[in-house]
């Protein structure tokens, strides 16, 4: 019966002990405890999330990355081109310019011909007439004189004059 | 599920093996009132039962008595026995405890060895006591009375000793001051990361808040509770713990104790009780001319829950300390070192299962705790 029967001093002490360090366990272990171990499930929370964050941050950079580099390329490629059709037509002008240039040289050219030639012209009809007139007035001065005599002065006239 | 199971069928057996016990204790303890009205005829001297199991009972072993004072309350922490060569008798080497006694608005303060293992009294003032069987009456002219069972008659003056209940509780509570308190510090300095000690507690600390407290007291209401949850987990786990090591105290198989603890639970539930709790006690959701029945069967279970937390958690710790110690007096009872090997292995196993008990009990207890807590103040839904 003993063993069954709750004695006084027992429960007393129990009482104030159980409450002392309920008290102390409760200012100086549970509450720090709980609070450090909530603000640390916080703070894992926040972790991962910014991690997450990140991650996303990432991938968006990247994907930009990427249209930034095809947009480069594109751009290059266009700029390539763009100079290359410059070129050809630079060196398409610059044929085109030559050539014309080269027909109006040919064409100064051949006009200067022509004039040197007609003014040659000119000038041999000068000196033919001119002798023409020179051999006519020599022979009506001679022809007084004999058939023969007429007719070796036009030979010897015609020997002196030089045509070139 | 599996677990539980198991766990019931444990329990199961440590009743059955209690009540053999008691049955044996019963028995014992007729035997034992005659021997001692022989010694009664002592003038100065109260004659004691302690060490007599060895010289006046003819070296007669008696297994209940020595399991029944090693369960019991003591004013002394017995730690072993020394035969005293010359005189061929047995001493018990026992630590001293304090005695304080309240008597007539007198408060009586002294060392236990002043009672020599109960073989005087102490006089203080006009005011005479005396131990016998480990409880303290109030004697006159160093001599009690006894009625025809051999009960003392005289009076039992109110006795707050730091017995060795008592003094194992102090110890557990310095134990757990010395676990927790550090560790508060360091988590309060900043230190996040577990290390060392923190590393085991907290889980067990999580594992109260998380699978005890929350699913059943709720999201709402649980944080309130912690504190005491908490508290009564390693308060029974530690001193279950603590009752374990040989010549510990039976503290968690103490009646008063657990009765103290079931108390706490009990009120907690009460007062935190909301309109829905106390609606399903006097109004219970039954036709009206069945409440006369119902309401004080339900009054009953308000009372018959901590009852039940009292009653599982002494007799399981309790039965755990009488079978260890059954098993280990079968070499006494037999006679024979050859059976030893028997017991030690017995006791091993028991020494195994009860580290396995002694937080399962825990575990139970602060689990029942929270269900009785979450049924008062769940509202209604």
């Amino acid at each position: 019966m003993d063993l069954v029967t709750p004695a006084i001093g027992m429960i007393f002490w129990t009482v104030f002990t159980f409450i002392l360090l309920l008290i102390l366990l409760r200012a100086f272990a549970w509450k720090p405890i709980l609070n450090a171990v909530n603000s640390r499930n916080k703070s894992i929370e926040e972790a991962l999330n910014s991690a997450e964050e990140a991650k996303a941050e990432m991938k968006k950079l990247y994907s930009q990355n990427e249209e930034i580099l095809k947009e480069a390329r594109a751009e290059r490629d266009k700029i390539l081109k763009e100079a290359r059709d410059l070129k050809n037509k630079a060196i398409e002008e610059a044929k085109e310019q030559a050539k014309t240039e080269a027909e109006s040289i040919i064409a100064a050219a051949k006009a200067a011909i022509d004039n040197e030639k007609r003014s040659a012209i000119n000038e041999i009809k000068n000196q033919v007439a001119k002798l023409s007139v020179d051999i006519a007035e020599k022979v009506i001065a001679r022809e007084l004189k004999d058939k023969k005599s007429q007719d070796e002065l036009i030979n010897d006239l015609l020997d002196k004059t030089n045509i070139n | 599920m599996g677990i539980t199971r198991k766990a019931l069928f444990v329990c199961f057996i440590l009743f059955a093996a209690l009540n053999v016990t008691f049955a044996a204790n019963e028995k014992h303890n007729n035997e034992h009132s005659i021997h001692a009205q022989a010694n009664q005829n002592n003038s100065d001297t109260i004659v004691e039962e302690h060490n007599s199991n060895s010289h006046t009972e003819s070296n007669e072993f008696n297994p209940t008595d020595v399991i029944m004072h090693h369960i019991a309350d003591a004013h002394n922490w017995h730690l072993f026995d020394k035969t005293d060569k010359e005189a061929g008798e047995k001493h018990g080497v026992s630590i001293p405890l304090p005695v304080i006694i309240f008597h007539n608005g007198n408060l009586d303060i002294f060392m236990s060895s002043k009672f020599h293992h109960g073989h005087s009294t102490v006089v203080k003032e006009n005011r005479e006591y005396a131990l016998y069987h480990g409880k303290i009456y109030l004697a006159q002219n160093g001599e009690l009375q006894f009625d025809e069972h051999h009960h003392p008659t005289n009076i039992k003056p109110l006795d707050f000793s730091i017995t060795k209940n008592v003094a194992s509780m102090l110890i557990s509570v310095i134990i757990i001051l010395g676990m927790f308190l550090p560790m508060g510090i360091k988590y309060k300095n900043g230190q996040m990361v577990p290390k060392g000690i923190q590393g085991f507690l907290e889980p067990i600390i999580l594992f109260v808040v998380d699978d005890i407290a929350k699913p059943n007291i709720g999201e709402h209401n649980y944080k309130r509770f912690l504190p005491y949850l908490l508290t009564v987990f390693f308060f029974i786990w530690v001193n279950n713990m603590l009752g374990l090591i040989p010549t510990g105290a039976n503290f968690t198989g103490n009646i008063a104790v657990t009765m103290t603890l079931a108390l706490f639970t009990l009120v907690l539930t009460n007062v935190s009780g909301k309109k829905t709790y106390w609606g399903h006690i006097f109004t219970p959701p039954v036709p009206k001319w069945l409440w006369p029945i119902m309401v004080p069967v339900e009054l009953i279970g308000v009372l018959s829950k901590p009852f039940a937390l009292m009653i599982r958690l002494f007799a399981n710790i309790t039965a755990g300390h009488i079978i260890v110690l059954s098993l280990v007096s079968l070499i006494f009872i037999f006679k024979t070192v050859w059976i030893s090997p028997v017991s030690v292995l017995f006791v091993l196993f028991m020494d195994i299962l009860e580290l396995l008990v002694a937080i399962l009990q825990a575990y139970i207890f602060t689990l029942l705790s929270a269900l009785f807590i979450g049924l008062a103040v769940q509202e209604h839904h």
